[in-house]
């Protein structure tokens, strides 16, 4: 007999995160670095995991190489089994077409034979850029009890900031009624996560009419489910009440980054009930020498720090010589920070290397304009990068 | 590939009563976030060996747990992989084996069925990192019938009455071993536990030494035919640890504080072990941390100086702790006070205790245990 899976997790990994600049210059949005240790896909894939979820397709498009070395086999997720655990799904040439994915839906869309081969009963879409913990089994419930052909997870926003996200409309027991991409004036505070339950063959129906439809921009927000509601199908709207952070931009990147710090910090990965799993580097415990300062910061494995560290994130093998200082900043892996340097309120990707006496951040700063490194890049010493910029390429001005 | 590794996980076992208790040599942490057994796997995956016989004897689930299918090493493999060696009894002989050639004895069958044509041994209380490929080059350039590797070292390295396997030499040749403490000042060609050897000599040895009732290694094969065999040594010029005590133990962890030794021993990024997610280590507010190594998982608030801190261990607000080895999952509440201390995993100090050993005699607090 065929096998069979009750819920297969689709995730949308293909996304460029233009507004993350040069963060994803040559990587894609999920496989941004996120505290410390952790890249963005870990939440999701983590989540499916601990939800138990154990069929994740994931699509990728954009910059794929570094997401696709990260996820593997999927063995950091316990995702490396024999039926089902994860799947790269990359757009490929097909007989009669080829195409790349052309919106979120179509890319569902050009995967339909690797959902069916799994015989689900149901399909859950995620985003690989948001950070949070959520339990999918308890949405699926709702969405089987409540007899649904669609549920959207959705968060409850402060009314002002509606405006920037799609807002779903809703009668008093959840049963949608309409739906506004972004509306001037919303009528409602609640905000569709991006996470979406189908029924499957509702699913599998309304993207095969969908890909008909010559006029469609084959997105889920814009398309499939406007038509979906259009033809009178029961959607809900499942209400999640906990840390959720779009991390789509730099500033809500670092938020989100931020967030962890603290003595009751807003986002807790340290919980051992909900385990965010990751892929872990190979290096020793970090060393803190005597010359070294440490508050309010989490380091990770493979540190050498000899300078101050302070409300700041630290992740593999960041080395910080002797009387530099890195301040409210996230410095991802692979860095040197040399003797006397300074870092305030700035993003360094991976593997830089900021020279002596060099200022990142530097500046009457009042707004808390970041500074963002490119990965690659080497600032030469005693240079001094303002505040907000955003670097791509070597600097070596400051050098004489 | 030309060798088969068979790593000793427990044969000195007693020199370290209160940590290999609960637990064999080999699963003895060590470092932060490694156990001893990391060392020599790591060693044998980077010199391309493939195939390793772990043998056991007792107390090994600590280590079955930790090693698993060896895919954190690399070495879940259909072919060869890391093969475990518990103690092999049968209705003629139902007592566990006592020397490490009774115990080549039980794993004759992992030696007839490997068809490299060497076998690398090595122990799991010498950590080092040591490329075996250059021993076994110089062994076949020798044309020698056994390789010993030894470390040069001084007598006044050592603190307590260790017993070391001193080598005397003419140029690469073994003419003498003598089996004695270290003298002061005396300078020493201490062999660490390691030889090179050519499987069917390995296999005559272990069937002579079955019909002759030979016991021991070193005096009934080494020592014994140091003229009739070409037995060869290979020094060893990297960092070394021999975990010949408890204070060793303490000394040895309390080395790579050392940045030359973290260097030497995790420089090159391939020490491999089990990989536990934790998340990583966070500071608060009031930590103060001098001169120590602290691996993730753990939740800093106190203070910490001169210290090895391993996974998952919380140091409350308050709490100082000096000169010690901290294990995995330990609690150190508010106020409490530690020096010179080594704390087994799970253990918990209660706010405001205070606790001290002396740099000479760390105090050792066992598994689980709450002060």
């Amino acid at each position: 007999m065929k096998g069979k899976k009750k819920c297969v997790a689709m995730l949308l990994a293909g996304g460029k995160g233009s507004r993350l600049y040069a963060l994803t210059n040559n990587i894609a949005k999920p496989a941004v670095s996120f505290g410390g240790k952790y890249r963005i896909i870990d939440f999701p894939l983590s989540n499916c995991v601990n939800s138990g979820i154990d069929t994740v397709g994931v699509l990728t498009q954009y910059q794929p190489l570094i997401l696709n070395d990260y996820i593997g086999n999927g063995q950091p997720w316990d995702l490396d089994r024999t039926f089902g655990g994860v799947h790269i799904l990359s757009p490929y040439q097909a007989k009669k077409s080829s195409d790349w994915y052309k919106g979120t839906a179509n890319a569902i869309y050009q995967n339909m034979h690797f959902m069916k081969q799994f015989n689900p009963e149901y399909v859950l879409i995620l985003s690989g850029d948001h950070i949070y913990k959520m339990n999918y089994s308890l949405m699926l419930n709702y969405h089987i009890q409540n007899g649904a052909d669609c549920t959207i997870s959705a968060i409850e926003v402060p009314i002002e900031e509606a405006s920037r996200f799609g807002i779903l409309n809703t009668t008093e027991d959840g049963v949608i009624y309409e739906f506004e991409e972004k509306p001037k004036k919303p009528k409602s505070n609640l905000a569709s996560m991006g996470i979406y339950i189908f029924t499957a063959e509702k699913l599998f129906k309304y993207l095969e009419d969908d890909s008909k439809n010559p006029n469609s921009s084959n997105d889920f927000g814009k398309d499939v489910l406007p038509a979906m509601l259009n033809d009178g199908n029961k959607m809900m709207a499942y209400k999640f009440e906990g840390y959720w952070k779009d991390v789509g931009t730099i500033s809500s990147l670092y938020d989100a980054n931020m967030d962890l710090l603290g003595d009751s910090p807003k986002f807790d990965v340290t919980d051992t009930s909900w385990k965010i799993q990751s892929r872990s580097p190979l290096a020793p415990p970090h060393y803190i020498n005597d010359t070294a300062k440490t508050t309010n910061s989490i380091i990770m494995s493979g540190c050498e720090i000899y300078g101050t560290v302070e409300n700041s994130i630290l992740a593999s093998s960041v080395i910080v010589e002797e009387g530099a200082v890195i301040k409210n900043s996230i410095i991802m892996s692979d860095v040197t920070i040399g003797e006397n340097a300074f870092i305030d309120h700035a993003i360094i990707d991976e593997n830089v290397t900021v020279g002596k006496n060099a200022k990142i951040g530097s500046g009457n700063n009042p707004k808390g304009l970041i500074t963002l490194i490119g990965r690659n890049t080497n600032i030469g010493k005693c240079t001094e990068i303002k505040c907000g910029a955003m670097v791509e390429e070597d600097v070596l001005t400051g050098e004489k | 590939m030309r060798a088969v590794g068979i790593i000793f996980s427990n044969i000195h076992d007693n020199n370290l009563p209160e940590l290999a208790r609960i637990r064999t040599l080999g699963s003895i942490p060590f470092g932060g976030r490694y156990r001893l057994i990391d060392f020599p796997l790591s060693n044998m995956v980077n010199s391309g060996i493939d195939t390793v016989g772990i043998i056991t004897k007792s107390n090994y689930q600590s280590l079955m747990d930790h090693v698993g299918s060896g895919k954190d090493w690399d070495l879940a493999r259909k072919d060869g992989g890391v093969i475990f060696l518990p103690p092999f009894g049968d209705i003629s002989n139902d007592r566990l084996y006592t020397s490490r050639l009774e115990a080549l004895k039980g794993v004759t069958n992992f030696l007839f069925r490997a068809d490299e044509e060497y076998v690398v041994m090595t122990d799991c209380d010498n950590i080092c990192k040591l490329n075996y490929n250059e021993v076994i080059e110089q062994h076949i350039k020798n044309n020698a019938d056994i390789t010993m590797v030894y470390k040069k070292c001084n007598g006044n390295d050592y603190v307590d009455n260790a017993v070391l396997t001193k080598l005397s030499l003419d140029g690469d040749r073994v003419v003498g071993v003598n089996i004695s403490s270290p003298e002061e000042n005396e300078e020493i060609n201490s062999f660490i536990n390691i030889y090179v050897i050519k499987k069917s000599l390995l296999q005559n040895i272990v069937m002579d030494s079955i019909s002759h009732n030979k016991r021991h290694f070193t005096k009934d094969v080494i020592i014994s035919n140091l003229r009739s065999m070409k037995i060869c040594a290979y020094e060893y010029k990297g960092y070394y640890s021999g975990i010949s005590s408890l204070q060793a133990y303490f000394n040895c962890n309390l080395s790579l504080l050392d940045k030359k030794n973290r260097i030497e021993l995790f420089g090159d990024r391939n020490v491999f072990t089990k990989v536990r997610d934790s998340a990583p280590t966070k500071y608060g507010n009031c930590a103060v941390v001098k001169n120590s190594m602290i691996a993730d998982g753990c939740e800093i608030e106190g203070e910490v100086e001169n210290s090895i801190i391993f996974r998952n261990v919380k140091v409350a607000r308050g709490a100082v702790v000096k000169n010690s080895i901290v294990m995995q999952n330990t609690v150190l509440g508010e106020k409490s006070i530690l020096n010179c201390i080594i704390a087994d995993k799970n253990v918990v100090v209660r706010d405001k205790k205070v606790l001290s050993g002396s740099e000479n005699h760390p105090f050792y607090i066992g598994k689980g245990i709450m002060i």
